[in-house]
């Protein structure tokens, strides 16, 4: 007879264990589903894995996706774990991205160019989240509903931004700003679209996070706050100031991720729909799976790259229909979720 | 008693979990018509051997037998087939629904009724009961020792002929306890066998039949409550004696703290304390007796810097006002808060919640949290207050409560305060941690630490403090040196609103 018990203190090898097998499982559903358009899941996962990392080109699509990612997959796995748990990296993207924007077409040309746009989009980033995080920290206000709601505010804001005032003086009838000067863009990784020097600051980043989270004084406080809130009062912590300081460094995170997309590969503020491939929503994803460790996003920002770069790759080779990789996606979370409950039984076999 | 043929017998129990065997070949009997007390320390094996009984563990050997068949209690269903029924030491209660609703969830067509029929149903079937509730209360506006009569009639008709409790009154208030254990007797001449866990030896030698004490995973006796002394008791459950608490010594001249007219609002904004008086001086212990929703938590909470407060508060002749508890800290004050829930971080490791005092002090170098350090003063407090935990470096939710609170503690004296407020210090912790709880407190007292104990338990009031008082209605009464008044005022004092104070 099989019973379940409850296991307190799961070891690290069965987490992994239950993990790799949850993702199989969604691997399995994910080919049934494949199966049911009509495509071979050998030949689905085929064509995937040959098209990303058994190709230069590929494996240059893979990264240029997981540069966002990587960014805003870290601030807001810091931001999960100190339990304010911010929906609103879409729109924090977008105000970077337009902030980087402003830096680049309304200030000059120079050599501090892309550094100021950096900085200029983490402020922009991280103050979009301040109503929001103010709003809990001060009364209590649930900030998934609100950092959702700025979402929206965000893309209508950059929409207005290019089809008015920024619109720019050459581009006719479409709806973007002029291009950048040639200081304002990041530099390539050859001729693919991978914008390297945010790829460094996406790696900084996690590891930063991870250090502040574990080595630091803050970190700790951070961490506290996030567990236990009653603890954190019981020992004096200043928790709206935590909560506020987690909102900004989540958002600026956000926020530098949109200065890399618009410096990087379009050179130019554009359509929102056009600058984010839904990176602010992929990222939560990336998020969760990192289980509370910014280093893990190393890892799991790539695996969410190669989905979405696969998923481009199947509908164009294949003739998948647009949202299979959405399924995909949404399999993948609910069996992780479904994972994390099972790290917490044991498995006993009784006579 | 012992001619009849148990009811339900357990036959050379064996479990283990990794590293440890929780229970070692135990065999107990349970007979109709009596209660049975089990009694240990923490980490004996009790509540294993309980889960057991209601199928939520699988024995590795041994048998269970029921009315003398042998049977496989595989899951909780199961063992309430068979009228095995167990009141969980929280209640699993759906909150925002009525009485009769979560009775409901026990009645076999219960959840097909309409609310008329099951209410109808359920005055019929409980018409002449001895539990007595309100069937159309929300749950949510019971106190605990409501919920748990609710538990413990839902369990009562699913048929139950077993009732298995673990720790009933660690939730109770004072008040609670007594009718809690005149049903279990009323219980018991109806002819059901009931078997509860409880730390508290005066409650185990007066309401239970028999008593098994186990320890380390072994039942090391059985025997008669009648026969059965104090001592005895703390002598099975140590396996070794009982080591006499110091003697308090008499508190120095000075005062530590001084309180005037202290007035403090409830989180609803209504007068929890009402212009409370009083000093402490170095090396006194000033025990303050108050039941839930008296004013003591708002009072405690108001002195270690988490509620506003109007009045005065003054730590020799310093103003406490507007202090954060950290800032409180710094300045010798520390707390041991009601709940251990509200002084820890259960996810976290043993060290971490070693170094939430210290954290932004000792444990931080610029920017950096000392590991190494956090660890090392981790090593050295498991070490000096005895707390029994696989490391430094395992989580806090994996130990007992009364290591749990020894780490509490630990963590609070590290800094040698000059000020500690206790709130129910040995609130549901095992006889071993009790012991050395009041021996710490008296230790520290000696060498002048001063205390402010809050608690309901009487016995350790009278047993711990120089002078004693009582809140009522967040009136402070006294305070009056411990000699003065006794047991039955004090007690009176905390509950009536007519004392002719004085
Ligand atoms: N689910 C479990 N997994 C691992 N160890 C356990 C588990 N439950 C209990 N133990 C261990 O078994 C021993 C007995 O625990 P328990 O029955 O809870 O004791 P008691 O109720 O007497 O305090 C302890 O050492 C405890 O750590
Ligand atoms: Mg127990």
């Amino acid at each position: 007879m099989i019973r379940f018990e409850l296991d307190p203190l799961p070891r690290r090898r069965k987490r992994v264990g239950v993990y790799l097998g949850v993702l199989a499982l969604a691997f399995t559903l994910a080919g049934a589903l494949f199966a049911a358009y009509g495509v071979g899941p050998l030949e689905a996962y085929g064509t995937l894995l040959e098209g990303t990392l058994g190709d230069p080109q590929g494996l240059a699509e893979v990264l240029r996706r997981t540069i966002p990612l990587l960014l805003i997959g870290s601030g807001l796995t810091l931001a999960f774990r100190v339990s304010f748990f911010n929906i609103g990296a879409e729109g924090q993207l977008l105000l970077g991205a337009a902030a980087g924007a402003a830096v680049a077409l309304f200030l000059p040309a120079s050599a501090v160019s892309l550094p100021l746009m950096f900085l200029a989009g983490a402020a922009a980033g991280g103050l979009w989240t301040l109503p929001a995080a103010w709003l809990r920290a001060r009364v209590d206000v649930n900030e998934i509903l609100t950092t959702l709601m700025l979402n929206s505010v965000a893309g209508y804001l950059v929409l207005y931004l290019v089809s008015g005032p920024w619109r720019g003086e050459q581009v006719q009838g479409f709806t973007y700003t002029d291009e950048f000067p040639g200081a304002a863009r990041l530099p390539l990784l050859g001729d693919t679209l991978v914008h390297w020097p945010t790829l460094v600051l996406g790696v900084v980043l996690a590891v930063a996070l991870q250090v502040l989270l574990t080595r630091t004084s803050l970190g700790y406080e951070l961490r506290v706050v996030g567990e236990s809130p009653r603890a954190a009062r019981y020992a004096g912590m200043p928790i709206p100031r935590v909560v506020l300081l987690t909102g900004l460094l989540s958002g600026g995170a956000a926020g530098l991720a949109g200065v890399g997309e618009v410096a990087g590969i379009h050179y130019r503020l554009l359509d929102p729909s056009q600058i984010s491939l839904g990176y602010g929503f992929t990222a939560i994803i990336v998020a969760w799976l990192a289980r509370g460790h910014p280093a893990l996003v190393l890892l799991t920002a790539p695996l969410m790259g190669l989905i979405l770069a696969g998923g481009d790759l199947l509908k164009i080779s294949l003739n998948m229909p647009f949202r299979v990789i959405d399924v995909f996606s949404g399999l993948m979370l609910l069996c992780l979720i479904a994972g994390e409950s099972l790290v917490r039984y044991r498995v006993r076999w009784a006579r | 008693m012992e001619t009849s043929p148990p009811l339900l017998r357990l036959s050379n129990i064996t479990r283990s979990f990794p590293g440890v065997l929780a229970n070692d070949r135990v065999s107990v009997d349970f007979h109709a018509g009596e209660v049975h007390a089990l009694l240990g320390e923490n980490g004996a094996g009790k509540t294993t051997l309980m889960n057991i009984l209601y199928g939520l563990h699988a024995p590795d050997s041994g048998e269970l037998l029921f009315e003398g068949r042998p049977v496989r209690v595989g899951s909780p269903a199961q063992a309430l087939r068979l009228g095995i029924a167990l009141v969980p030491q929280h209640p699993l209660l759906v909150e925002r629904h009525t009485v009769a609703e979560n009775l409901a969830l026990g009645l076999r067509d219960g959840l097909l009724l309409t609310r008329r029929r099951l209410l109808a149903k359920l005055r019929e079937r409980l018409a002449d009961h001895p539990l007595q509730v309100d069937l159309e209360a929300r749950v949510e506006s019971l106190s605990a020792g409501q919920k748990q009569r609710l538990e413990i009639l839902r369990a009562l008709l699913q048929g139950a002929r077993v009732l298995i409790l673990d720790e009933p009154t660690s939730v109770l208030t004072p008040q609670e306890v007594a009718p809690l254990f005149q049903q279990l007797a009323q219980l018991k001449a109806q002819g059901m066998a009931i078997l509860f866990i409880s730390h508290k030896l005066d409650e185990v030698l007066s309401h239970a039949d028999r008593i098994t004490v186990l320890r380390a995973g072994r039942k090391v006796g059985e025997l008669s409550a009648r026969e059965a002394t104090h001592e005895q008791l703390v002598r099975l459950m140590l396996g070794r004696e009982a080591v006499p608490r110091p003697r308090l010594a008499p508190a120095q001249p000075g005062v530590r703290l001084e309180v005037t007219n202290l007035e403090v609002r409830s989180d609803r904004g209504l007068p929890a304390v009402r212009g409370a008086s009083f000093t402490l001086a170095p090396g006194e212990i000033l025990g303050i007796a108050g039941v839930a929703g008296s004013g003591q938590g708002e009072l405690v909470e108001a002195l270690a810097g988490l509620r506003p407060f109007r009045g005065q508060a003054r730590l020799e002749g310093e103003p406490l006002e507007g202090l954060s508890p950290a800032q409180l800290f710094a300045r010798g004050v520390a707390h041991v808060p009601e709940e251990r829930r509200a002084g820890t971080v259960p996810a976290m490791s043993v060290a971490e919640n070693l170094a939430l005092r210290t954290f932004r002090t000792a444990l931080r170098r610029g920017p950096w949290l000392d590991r190494e350090r956090m660890e090392r003063q981790a090593t050295e407090l498991i070490q000096a207050y005895q707390i029994a935990t696989p490391g430094p470096r395992a989580p806090l939710r994996l130990l007992s409560g009364g290591n749990i609170q020894r780490a509490v503690l630990a963590r609070e004296l590290a800094g040698a305060p000059r000020l500690l407020i206790a709130v129910h210090p040995t609130y549901g912790v095992d006889v071993g941690a009790t012991e050395q709880v009041h021996r710490l407190l008296i230790q520290r007292a000696r060498e002048g630490m001063s205390v402010l104990l809050v608690t309901e338990d009487l016995d350790e009031l009278f047993a711990l403090s120089h002078r004693v008082a009582a809140l009522y209605q967040g009136a402070l009464r006294g305070p009056w040196p411990a000699g003065e008044v006794d047991f039955e005022r004090l007690g009176r004092m905390m509950t009536q609103a007519a004392e002719g104070a004085a």
